[in-house]
């Protein structure tokens, strides 16, 4: 019972000052702070309670031994008024010794059982029957995201419905890597996975609000590990239907821009890249077919606009350096080109 | 006085040298060739105090690069190599170095004996850790020289397969970190065996096992766990470099190897080894506390039998690395409580503590006011250890800068605590002189209060989902102003050590002499001269309790009436 | 100082502390122990997972008469052991000349097997994760083995050339726990690569 009270007593407390934070001084511009103490989803939710429960005892655990301390510091000083005798030597004490292995014992007991029940709870959830399943593929240095239900695969951009209680669509996340060991953490969504190669693991997100929440790799996987950005879209219902409908679609076929395909299509990029509807069937790279449909480029290293899109395909280096993507030695006739088509990949 | 075979300081007459003067290569050549015990001692903490600095200044870069968003003083290339580097060298090349150079000097002193088991083994022993932290640094500047800091590792200190594959990790950044680490660690494996064999058979007489010092006793804990906590890195090592140059599969992802079991090694290895670092600061605490509380250690047997307990139960906790990796809710079930047992034994130590402080006359020398600071802060570093043991919670503390703030918590709070502790105490011994304590005192809390300023603030960073391991931030996460505060307090932890090194250089010339027991203390190494003759003893000491100095000075209330 | 009472201690007589060498062999024993142990959870673990190339029970043939070979040397430095603490110096010459004996045939079994496995099954290290984990596990401990048989050899020379007598039979006894241990760790390798692997 204390453990569910004092959670809530403090979690009130707690969610006041962590909604304070984004608008403390500390802010520069429009922050989006990925914050495990602001949780927007069930198992944030219970992490977040639980860590009060801890946080609580702890705090008492400090508070008493830390105070025993302080008090022993102040009290036993040496003065000058001591005599120049020895203090009493007192070797030790059978009663005293057993109670304070006893306590912490029956301390780890009530800790254990608390944490256990939260650990059977986040993973051996059963899965309903309208989740959604996304798999989620680490590579070096961006996250591929298949749909398989819906045949979509897209990249570095998570589109997931919001969940509710009494219409519940949580998302169930299938993760393994393509090369080295990633971890995908959206803090306010959850605890982190890895995604290790020859390996799945899995993991569910059920998110109870709308909104972007942004995370990023998490475990060291090379170069380029800070740039490997991760950003989630918690969409209403009627905005992933609409999110799923246009990733359905083949990519564009614009005849505006039949030369920049050509040059896509010629230069090498259909090795590594995929634009459905057309013959570049590249697993490599990120899936290019909605390129248009996220907000950034390169795993959030840089904002998706016509002139960071170009130059990001003549030096990938200027944005993310030791990405594997190389540049391509276009010239500048074929880099206009190329971008005009890249952009009508809506 | 009594027939007690003890030598009286009094009593002893000096070896006067011979008066001829060697010269330099002379006396060089004899650092070099030494098997003295107390020699290797101390060229064991000055090889750690000068990678101290060296693994400071990485730590330095790494915070200055960090101190803004999208800074540009490192790149991506060098940070990783400067971050790999700093946790290799502090591990490898400061705190084992340090903390078994203690060991190598103090321990045979604390025992009545003349040296260690294996003198010859015991120089071996040094000159291939020192040759393995050379080789690690070599790295710096093989391979493409010093254009982009050449080969030196950059995959991390604990270098996750399959990231060291020769796909992923072309070139010989990854080999210098294995081949340097094996090598180094069969010198660590030396030390340990000899450590161990020097404890249980070159005691002194009456010196039972319940009456050795507790520093001793832990080292000998400390060596024994190292038997088996050194070797599983070796073999992991071992395989690495069978994958890399003779076409092995240990790893290799696509015909069938493991990353997990990589983990799993690297942290049966690496758990333990925090234990190896963190109990010699514990050994430091038990020696220190008690002298200046003036008061013996309260509860001896039962710090005995805790340190034991650590001994085996760190042995069962290693997958609290691995809360993230998909193992089962019943094996994370495991792994939560054994870490949250373990903190038990651990947590009754600072009870122990506190109640030898309790009812005494504390003198707040510098070496006690840095084991304050290793109080408090082991405490914390213990509750935020409880933390991360919560798996839930470590679900999202893992791999951020929380786990950072906490490790730094031990490994500096505690262990460099401790070790700066054990200098100022034992310095006198080693040298005959005191180190200065007014810049003693400014170093400690300038050292304190740098230290808080950057692993307090750091806590908050990883609860705001900052991730470790990243040569930059973004702008727009809240992370800003935090990091420049971080940043800040690590440049006035470097002062304050710039003020160490010159006390420590500079009272070697002008400090205060000490004499035999400048700190009235208990143990035999205070019975010796400062320094002690390459002999130590002039006749074997006898003992009859665990304080043979305090029952010379009170022959009215010796200790062994008191003891079982 | 006469005023006050002095208490005096019970002083010691007896006081003997295991040999030094023992313990620190005892040490690197236990070492030694934990990185064969890493070695040999990795073939448990790595038993039947290997995708392609030779499988243990296609290739492997129980190494009957090696193991014999091994498994008596530790009965020949036993005896050894024996004759140099009661200073019978030709015995012990003989006794550890049959022990390097029968540790070479052991080893000359194991390069006949690595022969065959080489090159008339296709099994190298880099065949597939049985091949890795064989190689290393049985040449980790084969290392050990030479290393013992060079510790073995020298003190033969010195035999012969007549320089031990009993008062080197405790540095013996440290040389023969090692020997002890090499023959044990192959009791484990055996069982696990020959008969439960299989």
């Amino acid at each position: 019972m204390l453990a569910q009270l004092i959670p809530r007593i403090v979690r009130s407390g707690a969610a006041a000052t962590s909604a304070c934070l984004p608008t403390v001084i500390w802010a520069q511009g429009p922050q989006r702070i990925p914050s495990t103490l602001a949780p927007a989803s069930t198992s944030a939710h219970q992490i977040f309670d639980l860590s009060l429960f801890v946080v609580t005892l702890t705090g008492a655990i400090f508070v008493v031994v830390g105070g025993l301390l302080a008090i022993a510091l102040f009290k036993f000083r040496v003065r000058k008024s001591d005599p120049s005798a020895e203090p009493a030597q007192i070797y030790g004490s059978t009663q005293i010794e057993l109670a304070w292995t006893v306590i912490p014992v029956l301390i780890v007991v009530v800790l254990f059982l608390t944490t256990a029940r939260i650990i059977f709870a986040i993973q051996d959830a059963p899965k309903p029957s309208a989740a959604v399943d996304v798999t989620v593929i680490g590579h070096q240095f961006w996250w591929e995201f298949r749909y398989p239900k819906y045949g979509v695969v897209t990249a570095n951009e998570l589109h997931i419905p919001v969940s509710s209680k009494s219409a519940p669509q949580p998302t169930f996340l299938k993760l393994t890597s393509a090369d080295v060991n990633h971890s995908f953490w959206i803090p306010q969504l959850g605890g982190k996975t890895d995604l290790i190669a020859n390996h799945t693991n899995s993991m569910w997100l059920d998110p109870n609000t709308p909104g972007l929440y942004l995370g990023q790799c998490a475990q060291f996987c090379g170069a380029q590990h800070a740039m490997m950005l991760l950003r989630v879209y918690v969409d209403t219902p009627e905005q992933f239907d609409a999110w799923i409908k246009n990733q359905q679609q083949p990519g564009l076929q614009d005849t505006a821009v039949a030369a920049g395909r050509r040059v896509f299509e010629t230069q090498a990029c259909m090795n590594c890249h995929t634009i459905a509807g057309t013959a570049a069937t590249g697993r490599f790279g990120p899936d290019l077919t909605h390129l248009m449909s996220r907000a950034t480029l390169a795993s959030g290293a840089t904002d998706n606009t016509p002139e960071n899109l170009r130059q990001w395909i003549k030096a990938p280096d200027t944005f993310k350096r030791g990405a594997l993507m190389p540049a391509m030695q276009l010239n500048d006739e074929q880099l206009d080109q190329l971008t005009a088509y890249l952009e009508t990949l809506k | 006085m009594s027939d007690y075979p003890l030598p009286h300081p009094e009593l002893i007459e000096t070896i006067v040298s011979d008066g001829s003067k060697r010269t330099l290569t002379e006396r060089l050549h004899s650092w070099v060739v030494t098997v003295d015990h107390k020699r290797l001692g101390i060229l064991y903490i000055l090889y750690s105090t000068l990678f101290l600095l060296v693994g400071g200044a990485e730590a330095l870069f790494i915070r200055i690069q960090l101190a803004f968003p999208h800074n540009h003083f490192l790149s991506a290339q060098v940070y990783n190599r400067f971050f790999t580097m700093h946790g290799t060298t502090m591990v490898f090349l400061v705190g084992m170095p340090f903390l078994f150079g203690f060991a190598n000097y103090i321990v045979p002193l604390q025992i009545g004996a003349r040296d260690m088991a294996f003198p010859r083994l015991n120089a071996f022993s040094f000159w291939l850790t020192a040759f393995g932290g050379l080789l690690l640094y070599y790295s710096f500047l093989g391979g493409g020289g010093l254009y982009g800091v050449g080969n030196a590792p950059d995959v991390g200190w604990f270098a996750y397969a399959p990231l060291t594959a020769r796909s992923f990790s072309p070139g010989h950044a990854t080999d210098y970190w294995a081949l340097a680490l094996i090598v180094g660690g069969f010198g660590t494996f030396g030390t340990a065996i000899n450590i161990v064999a020097t404890v249980i058979s070159m005691r002194c007489k009456g010196m039972t096992f319940m009456r050795m010092p507790l520093f001793t006793w832990l080292m000998l804990i400390v060596s024994m766990l190292t038997l088996v906590t050194i070797t599983p890195l070796t073999a992991a090592q071992l395989m690495l470099l069978i994958d890399r140059y003779l076409g092995g599969h240990f790893f290799d992802t696509q015909a069938g190897g493991s990353s997990v079991i990589w983990i799993h090694f690297f942290w049966i290895f690496g758990h333990p080894e925090v234990y190896v670092l963190v109990l010699p600061a514990f050994a430091i605490a038990n020696e220190i506390i008690p002298v200046f509380s003036r008061k013996a250690i309260f509860g001896y047997p039962a710090m005995v039998a805790a340190s034991i307990c650590i001994m085996f139960v760190s042995l069962s906790v290693w997958a609290h690395h691995m809360f993230t990796v998909g193992m089962t809710s019943v094996s994370n079930a495991f792994f939560t409580l054994s870490t949250m047992l373990v903190g038990v034994p651990t947590g009754i130590k600072i009870f122990n503590w506190i109640a030898t402080l309790w009812g005494g006359r504390i003198r707040f020398t510098t070496p006690m006011l840095f084991c304050i600071g290793f109080l408090f802060q082991f405490l914390l570093a213990g509750l935020t250890g409880i933390m991360l043991s919560v798996s839930p919670w470590d679900w999202q503390l893992h791999n951020s800068y929380f786990v950072i703030a906490h490790f730094h918590y031990v490994l500096v709070g505690a262990v460099v605590f401790c070790i700066f502790a054990a200098i100022y105490f034992w310095y006198p011994k080693a040298t005959g002189r005191l180190m200065n304590e007014t810049l003693g005192k400014w170093h400690c809390w300038l050292f304190a209060i740098g230290f808080h300023i950057t692993f307090d603030t750091m806590h908050l960073l990883g609860l705001l989902g900052m991730p470790r391991s990243i040569y930059t931030y973004q702008p727009d996460r809240g992370w800003n102003i935090l990091n420049l505060v971080v940043s800040a307090g690590g440049l006035i932890q470097g002062i304050a050590v710039l003020i160490f090194i010159y006390n420590f250089i500079t009272s070697l010339y002008r400090g205060e002499v000490a004499g035999h027991d400048p700190w009235d203390a208990w143990t035999l190494e205070w019975s010796t001269p400062s320094p002690p003759p390459s002999y130590n003893f002039e006749e074997l000491p006898e003992v009859h309790s665990r304080r043979p100095l305090w029952d010379l000075k009170h022959p009215e209330d010796p200790d062994w009436e008191y003891e079982a | 100082m006469s005023s006050v009472p002095v208490h005096n201690p019970v002083r010691v007589t007896e006081w003997q502390l295991p040999y030094k060498g023992r313990v620190g062999m005892a040490a690197l024993i236990v070492g030694e122990s934990a990185i064969f142990t890493i070695f040999v959870v990795a073939y448990i673990f790595y038993l039947g997972k290997s995708v392609t190339g030779p499988q243990p029970a296609d290739v492997l043939e129980v190494p009957i008469l090696g193991t014999i070979c091994l498994l008596s040397s530790s009965v020949t430095i036993w005896r050894a052991e024996r004759a140099i603490e009661d200073d019978r110096m030709t015995s012990f010459t003989g006794w550890l000349g049959a022990t390097i004996g029968l540790a070479i045939a052991f080893l000359l079994g194991t390069a006949a097997e690595w022969k065959k496995l080489i090159y008339r099954d296709g099994l190298t290290i880099s065949t597939n994760l049985f091949g890795t984990t064989f190689y290393s596990l049985v040449g980790l401990h084969a290392t050990h083995v030479v290393i013992g048989l060079v510790l073995l050899s020298s003190v033969f020379l010195f035999s012969l050339f007549g320089r031990l007598d009993s008062r080197q039979s405790q540095r013996f006894g440290t040389v023969a726990l090692y020997w002890h241990f090499v023959d044990g760790v192959w009791i484990v390798v055996f069982s696990v690569v020959y008969l439960i692997g299989r």
